[in-house]
């Protein structure tokens, strides 16, 4: 049985082109890019290439690219730079309550810091209202950050009207764009965005390595002291293989993007539709909102998704989950809380993220095996109208 | 992540269903991720002569259900009421330790049930 991977948005493998190019960053050209002499030369130089590669896919220019360790770092010196940067200014931050916990545990220790935070509500669609967001401004605030698109529900935010907005109010405007990154166009030249996240790992590059765009003019407190890397701006010798890996995929996101899109439309709509037909009581999670193209998150009543993800998994199918038994945490994910979905719903929610590789056939096989695991597992479900006397979900 | 056996108890559970006019009737919900268990037992001379359960919950709780009825099955009901978490978890080669949770469900819906059996007997 072959193996098949629906769970893109989690992270998605190395492109053997991304391979290839990394390579020898690993082997002969070990040196260290600070080095004035011979074996520093090559490294830095291929650092350089790809920041004019990571320049190019967001549509800036190379010197307002810092390149960190992950997503993670990019919204942590993103968010708490800009803060720190601006605390004379104001101490106020506006996000959303459905992003990413990079963002919002950033945001959660600011207020520990004498920051203040506004968390925005979403919809049942998982979308913000502008209008929330302009009552909510502030004197005092300093900082706006939304993401660009969701990475449970896949919903795109109106990052261009954020912009506009938060310039408007000479706010600075952050978007962790990690899910949007490679799937749908980014171009900062035409967005009023002053930073704006990207991470390798969602990109068909390797985990570990991330960017930031910080817009000319924009000051930022470092968050990694130490050398003059990056400008000054985050210490620490340079990560070389993981990024030429990052400047490589994206310029295959770029020259691919159009081409990758159709087919990920068309393959994800074949999934959404084709489980809408087969299995009843199931939620679009965030279908009435633009969504990127790769991403389905469903919502299966009266059953939990853990037990649907071992189903699938006996067929070799991955995917994810937002129930509180895959979470660790125990707790159901507050993206689908936030859209004021029941617990018991966000429990039955599965993810399935499309990526390059996927086929017409494995979304059939999907298709195809899916339903049966619903019906076993719904037979067993004590919430089941098939059940006596259905319990009442209490939590 | 999980033990063969529990694997094997997820794919192939024992006694899912409802016992229509049950002696004794157990549904809990686990504080925990809040999931739901219902387990009925039909009773005779203090024995447990069938039971059946049915749960809304991960595969690790689909898996101890199951066991904690293979476990009482035939036996009294001083027997089953000796019945913890932990017999359920070692009955199934262990459970990983974010999991270890989710078999006081069974547990706790097994003892729910002979509970409300001594209630409508007494
Ligand atoms: C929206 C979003 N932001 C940030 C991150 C974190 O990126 P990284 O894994 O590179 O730290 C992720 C990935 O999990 C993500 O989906
Ligand atoms: S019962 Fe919910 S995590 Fe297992």
């Amino acid at each position: 049985m072959d193996k098949i991977y629906f769970d893109h948005n989690a992270t998605t493998p190395v492109l053997d082109e991304v391979f290839d190019a990394m390579l020898p960053y690993l082997k002969e050209e070990w040196g260290n890019p600070s080095s004035i002499h011979w074996a520093g030369r090559v490294p830095k130089k291929a650092v350089e290439d790809a920041r004019e590669k990571v320049a190019a896919f967001l549509g800036c220019s190379p010197v307002e690219i810092i390149f960190t360790s992950s997503g993670t770092e990019s919204d942590n010196l993103g968010i708490k730079g800009l803060a720190y940067a601006k605390k004379k200014k104001g101490n106020h931050i506006i996000t959303t309550k459905v992003e990413h916990p990079a963002v919002l545990k950033t945001c959660k220790y600011l207020e520990k810091e004498g920051f203040e935070v506004t968390y925005l509500n979403v919809d049942e669609e998982g979308m913000i209202d502008l209008g929330d967001l302009k009552e909510s401004i502030r004197p005092e605030t300093i900082l706006i950050t939304v993401m660009y698109a969701n990475n449970e529900t896949g919903v795109i935010f109106p990052v261009e009207e954020i912009g506009r907005i938060a310039k408007e109010h000479k706010i600075t405007f952050h978007t962790d764009a990690v899910q949007a990154a490679g799937k749908i166009p980014i171009d900062t030249s035409s967005l009023d965005v002053d930073l704006l996240t990207i991470s390798g790992h969602k990109l068909y590059a390797p985990k570990g390595v991330g960017a930031l765009f910080v817009r000319r003019g924009t000051r930022l407190v470092p968050v990694i002291h130490g050398g003059h890397h990056e400008r000054n701006r985050r210490g620490g010798t340079e990560n070389v293989a993981g990024i030429v890996g990052l400047g490589t995929a994206c310029e295959i996101a770029t020259r691919d993007m159009e081409k990758e899109r159709a087919h990920l439309e068309k393959i994800t709509k074949r999934l959404e539709n084709g489980i809408i037909e087969r299995v009843p009581d199931i939620h679009i999670n965030g279908g009435g909102s633009p969504r990127l193209m790769n991403t389905s998150n469903i919502s299966f009543e009266f059953i939990e998704g853990e037990s649907i993800l071992l189903g699938l998994d006996m067929h070799q199918i991955a995917a994810s989950s937002g129930s509180a038994c895959t979470s660790g945490s125990l707790e159901p994910t507050h993206v689908l809380l936030a859209m004021g979905k029941t617990a018991e719903l966000s429990h039955g929610s599965i993810r399935f993220s499309l990526g390059r590789t996927n086929t017409v056939d494995e979304v059939d096989l999907l298709i195809d095996v899916l339903p049966p695991i619903v019906e076993r597992m719904r037979s067993m479900s004590p919430l089941y109208a098939g059940s006596n006397e259905p319990v009442v979900f209490k939590r | 992540m999980y033990s063969d056996k529990v694997m094997d108890h997820f794919n192939n559970p024992r006694n899912v269903g409802e016992i229509e006019e049950a002696d004794g009737t157990g549904s809990v919900g686990n504080p925990d991720c809040g999931d739901i268990m219902k387990l009925t037992l039909s009773i005779e001379d203090n024995k447990i002569k069938d039971v059946k359960f049915k749960t809304f919950g991960c595969g690790a709780a689909i898996a101890t259900s199951s066991m904690v009825t293979e476990l009482v099955m035939g036996k009294n009901i001083d027997e089953a009421e000796d019945i913890s978490n932990d017999t359920v978890a070692e009955a199934l080669d262990g459970l990983p330790p974010v999991k270890m949770h989710c078999s006081n469900l069974a547990a706790d819906a097994l003892h729910a049930a002979i509970k409300d059996y001594k209630e409508k007997n007494n």
